[in-house]
């Protein structure tokens, strides 16, 4: 009787990794044209106060016996506000953001240590856990993703004014601010889906390491957010064949994937613009 | 026609106070120079107009429907983000290549359109900025020190270009600028500013005003009267000969 069980395994074994790929290029989707946001509006720390907060959001909504989708949405959510609200205030930011960071990725993982009755490996979160990705996951992975990638179309005109110039998008009518917070919403959403896939360590890598690859290449906003979809989506499915290749950590391989890309291009960004 | 009325306004940075009391009125077509020393407020004032500054207290009344074109004093693209000039004028609203390419030949840039923002002179770069100001078919064009990193020859150039859109278009123009004998002779009136409105006028009421030379010395009038002279001189030009020389706006 081995045929059919070798087959059951393969079955089985594909199912969980087209979930895994379709996770991953869910998040990607997302990532990839907000990650460029973050790359021009300098951004990258505060993708990351925002991401180990969610941490926090976990144990909570452990403790709570809430889903970790809502309680990292939350405590993201509540972070960049926070972050948000305190920019332009006097305060020097990256020392804040420094502070807020690592203190709610430590409180968070202390909470989940005292967690009664669950145990509970943080290293599922820190690094996710994409394999273990159900029906039910992806479907909110990609109802979110979906719903930031509307987003950034839809504020796609009023961001980048935004960006290039607060000013000048004051004077067309256009309130930065509020733009800002669609940004900050989106960053929120991307990190509570994206944590079980690459985990609260990674998630800004898929953010700016796709963004960052096809700015090499790209010579209007429009074509590096398209190409770090592509970069993305490639270190996705890239990352994933190499775990499983390999049988190496499947969130860490997607970002090596993405690494390598982005030395590629770079590369021949170099070589085009010199030869 | 009235298209601003600011009335009795302050604003203020957190604590400080930038500017208290300011009332000022712009018609359809006038040019209107703000001038006084840094940290007067005059930013502040623009600022306040175009809605990113919240008045503390006063009004700030704009006409119904009334379009604003806005260059800013400095703006810097980050060398992350790569964008052409024509992309650049696309924004906040799409607008068709006809457009761009009429912007960019009113405001004196022709055939960049396909230039990087970053690979741009200064002064290309400063008329770029008008373009994309004029392509909102402003009432009023407000400039926050256009000539800012331009050279001599070239901030002429550019005042000269200033004065003929207001012409062409009809738009009245609101500008700060430090370059007190060539707002002498650009402006239909000249606002004095350092924290409140000092004194306020037509250019020769304002130069001899006291509250001016207190600020500014007396010796602005002589230049005055150069100026008017060498500004009839070069209008003729026109700005084909706007010595730009190249200013990196950011390195890769």
């Amino acid at each position: 009787m081995t045929i059919p069980t070798t087959t059951g395994a393969i079955e089985m074994m594909d199912d969980f990794l087209v979930r895994a790929v379709l996770a991953g290029i869910g998040v990607a989707l997302a990532a990839a044209p907000l990650g460029c946001f973050v790359v021009w509006r300098r951004m990258a720390y505060f993708g990351d106060a925002t991401a180990h907060a969610a941490i926090l959001g976990v144990a909570l909504s452990l403790g709570f016996g809430i889903s970790v989708f809502a309680g990292a949405l939350a405590v993201a959510l509540t972070m960049a506000l926070t972050v948000s609200a305190l920019s332009g205030r006097g305060y020097a930011m990256d020392t804040l953001l420094g502070v807020m960071a690592h203190s709610a990725l430590a409180f968070g993982l202390v909470a989940v240590s005292l967690i009664k009755g669950v145990r509970l490996d943080p290293m599922t979160y820190l690094f996710g856990d994409i394999l273990a990705v159900g029906k039910s996951d992806l479907a909110v992975i990609w109802s979110g993703a979906m719903v930031v990638l509307g987003l950034t179309i839809w504020r796609w005109q009023a961001l980048l004014t935004s960006t290039l110039n607060p000013d000048l998008a004051y004077a067309s009518g256009i309130n930065p601010k509020r733009e800002q917070l669609v940004l900050t919403l989106g960053l929120a959403v991307v990190v509570a889906v994206a944590i079980k896939v690459v985990g609260a360590l990674l998630i800004v890598a898929l953010l700016i390491i796709p963004a960052a690859s096809a700015r090499a290449l790209a010579r209007s906003p429009e074509a590096m957010a398209y190409g770090a979809v592509g970069i993305g989506t490639l270190s996705a499915a890239g990352g994933l064949w190499a775990s499983y290749l390999f049988d190496t950590p499947s969130g860490p391989s997607i970002v090596c994937v993405a690494a390598v890309l982005f030395l590629v291009s770079n590369i021949l960004g170099k070589t085009r613009a010199t030869g | 026609m009235r298209l601003l009325t600011i009335s009795n306004m302050s604003v203020s940075h957190g604590s400080t106070s930038a500017i208290k009391n300011v009332d000022l009125t712009i018609d359809k077509g006038e040019i209107v120079t703000i001038v006084g020393p840094n940290g007067s407020g005059k930013t502040t004032l623009l600022r306040a107009i175009i809605g990113a500054l919240r008045p503390d207290s006063g009004t700030v009344l704009r006409t119904a429907g009334m379009r604003i074109g806005y260059v800013p004093q400095r703006l810097s693209i980050d060398p992350t983000l790569p964008i052409s000039v024509s992309r650049f004028l696309s924004l906040p609203k799409r607008r068709s290549q006809k457009d761009i390419s009429n912007a960019l030949g009113l405001a004196g840039a022709d055939a960049l359109d396909h230039r990087p923002m970053t690979a741009l002179s200064g002064g290309q770069f400063q008329r770029v900025l008008l373009a994309r100001a004029l392509l909102e078919n402003p009432d009023l064009l407000i400039l926050d020190e256009p000539t800012t990193g331009l050279d001599q020859p070239g901030s002429a150039a550019l005042y000269g270009l200033i004065e003929e859109l207001r012409q062409t278009t009809g738009a009245a123009v609101l500008m700060v600028s430090h370059e007190l004998h060539v707002v002498m002779s650009a402006s239909d009136r000249v606002v004095c500013l350092n924290g409140h409105v000092c004194c306020h006028g037509t250019p020769e009421i304002v130069a001899s005003a006291p509250e001016y030379r207190a600020l500014f010395g007396s010796g602005t009038q002589g230049a005055l009267a150069l100026y008017r002279h060498e500004h009839d001189h070069q209008h003729d030009h026109d700005h084909e000969h706007t010595h730009d020389h190249p200013h990196d706006h950011g390195s890769h």
